[in-house]
């Protein structure tokens, strides 16, 4: 297992998480503690024959075949910004 | 009050579905501003449901509280968030509303909950916190905690949950009432806004064994709409749910019955399996001995798939927006900062890193290998066994804020109910007495009866004969 120390405000940086510098140290303290603990999956013997995925779990899943989806005044009905029968975002690309 | 009792008072003419949502809400007023079970509800809606009730229906009339992260058309579905309740119309129903409405039943009632069901004690909501009806000043557990509470506190009938690593079972267990979590597969997830999306079911949360019967079966069967929905028969689960436990043989994990656990669930949780072994079970002493890696499993396994699901939530589609972002990140930034609140930050945190470059196989990967080893154990006691029995939780329902500073330990109090979601084995936590803890007396004590994959029937079974058996505290009375 890798160290527990992590960099909680880079790490949130990730997950689209501005935090405050609050958030940040109530945080370090107690995902700290917490990977302390998961650190001891590193004393569990794995045998060879086993997968780091979910695939013996969940089994088959079915084809992904198209069908019929909500209608679109649904859909956008929940938008928060619309124009024109789509969603509005803020501008994606940066001035040049 | 069950729905077998009202179900025969609604055929016989002693009362009708519009006088039984209408003394359900005469409770909810009179009760529910003390426990805060209930988000919101729609009155008139049920009233008029009521009136084109058709009571042959096998859950004909029936209202069911329904938990507030399942969509239920035309209703706000929160998800005990800030980030959805004032942005969130549902625009379809769940499969599994859809199919209580096919069998008569009216959903009624948004139940508060821990924040996108990330909690054990419903303190997480961003709305209200929920108080356990046996002790105002105790948690009602959790994430179902308003669904669990509003059961035992009589201003619900019956109500449905999810559980992705005990969030039935765990507040079944702390208010007193019966909760199933289903095999994986066995009840869609279609509709039900994802937390763990390999750990998540829906199930009922009832007053009594037959009741959660009768709601499994109207909600189990496969869904083209749901991809991990398994394709087999449902069988009839009132048909063998009186056949008692003679000749079957339940396993008791010696790894479940540590020193860590409180000497009033153990007695009472003994007490009962004492019982069923009067009554003809076999009982048969087992080992799990992956026990110890399942916490450590779960909150790597359950907050990575957090991690991705909740990415959807970006301030775009709907939901909380920040009002004047300077760019498209800016918005994302912004409208999770204020969306969210701390427990769902932490997970989203925690399961950002485990599945970050470099850390990947060191945690997510080891996980998945280890909760493997945890269903083998599983498998092979079930070479043994046909059921496994266990307590819900190491302690009856702890005071509220006891755990605030200190996440870690309301995880560790989730030891016993994990490995069932870990597995996808089905589980039902049902009530078996009372005791004393921490300064309360006459606190509720669950016990858990663990099956084989697809098992619900043995399941429903064992914990009717174990019902019948309670005489400690009538909790449905």
């Amino acid at each position: 297992m890798p160290n527990t120390r992590i960099d909680v405000r880079y790490v949130a940086k990730l997950a689209r998480l501005d935090l405050s510098s609050e958030e940040v140290a109530t945080f370090q303290i107690q995902l700290e503690s917490i990977l302390s603990h998961v650190e001891s999956l590193s004393a569990a013997y794995l045998p060879d024959d086993l997968k780091g995925d979910q695939s013996l779990l969940l089994g088959s899943m079915r084809d992904d075949l198209p069908g019929e989806s909500l209608a679109l005044d649904l859909v956008l009905h929940n938008a928060p910004d619309q124009s024109q029968s789509q969603i509005k975002v803020p501008k994606v690309v940066a001035d040049a | 009050m069950t729905i077998t009792s009202i179900r025969q008072q609604l055929l016989s003419g002693e009362t009708n579905p519009t006088k039984l949502i209408e003394s359900i809400s005469e409770q909810i007023i009179e009760r529910d501003s003390q426990v805060q079970a209930y988000v919101s509800y729609n009155l008139e809606k049920a009233l008029a449901d009521a009136q084109e009730a058709d009571i042959s229906k096998p859950l004909g009339g029936i209202p069911i509280a329904i938990k507030d992260n399942i969509n239920v058309l035309g209703e706000v579905c929160s998800c005990g968030s800030k980030f959805l309740v004032k942005g969130y119309i549902s625009p379809y129903d769940a499969t599994v509303i859809k199919k209580l409405k096919t069998a008569g039943a009216i959903p009624f009632g948004r139940m508060n909950m821990d924040e996108f069901a990330m909690g054990s004690a419903t303190e997480n909501s961003a709305i209200q916190l929920t108080r356990n009806p046996h002790d105002h000043d105790r948690i009602a557990g959790g994430s179902s905690g308003g669904s669990a509470a509003a059961v035992a506190d009589h201003t619900a009938l019956a109500a449905l949950g999810s559980d992705t690593g005990g969030s039935i079972r765990q507040p079944a267990s702390h208010c007193g009432v019966v909760g199933l979590k289903p095999t994986y597969g066995r009840v869609s997830r279609y509709g039900l806004v994802a937390f763990a999306s390999s750990l998540d079911q829906v199930g009922p949360i009832t007053r009594s064994v037959d009741d959660a019967a009768h709601i499994l079966q109207a909600i189990a069967g496969h869904d083209p709409r749901d991809t991990t929905s398994l394709n087999e028969p449902v069988p009839d689960y009132l048909a063998e749910i009186n056949q008692g436990v003679k000749g079957l043989k339940i396993g008791i994990p010696a790894e479940y019955f540590t020193e860590g656990i409180h000497a009033g669930v153990r007695k009472n949780v003994e007490k009962c399996i004492s019982k069923l072994e009067n009554q003809g079970a076999e009982i048969i002493p087992i080992s799990l001995p992956h026990t110890s890696y399942v916490v450590a499993t779960y909150y790597v396994i359950a907050p990575a798939e957090a991690s991705s699901n909740l990415s959807r939530f970006d301030g775009i589609r709907y939901g909380n927006a920040a009002p004047n972002p300077s760019d498209i990140i800016d918005l994302y930034y912004q409208s999770r900062e204020n969306g969210f609140g701390p427990e769902v930050k932490r997970r989203i945190i925690l399961g950002t890193y485990v599945l970050s470059s470099g850390y990947y196989d060191a945690y997510y990967s080891r996980a998945q290998k280890v909760r493997q080893l945890i269903t083998r154990d599983f498998q092979q006691a079930f070479q043994l066994v046909d059921a496994i029995i266990s307590p819900v939780c190491p302690t009856p329902a702890r005071k509220i804020g006891a755990c605030s500073d200190d996440p870690l330990q309301d995880y560790l109090s989730d030891i016993f109910t994990i490995a069932a979601n870990l597995s996808g084995f089905p589980a039902i936590s049902i009530p078996c007495g009372t005791t004393s803890y921490d300064g309360s007396d006459n606190l509720p004590v669950g016990i858990q009866i663990l099956a084989p994959r697809l098992g619900e029937s043995i399941l429903l079974r064992i914990a009717k004969a174990a019902e019948s058996e309670i005489a400690a505290k009538d909790f449905s009375s």
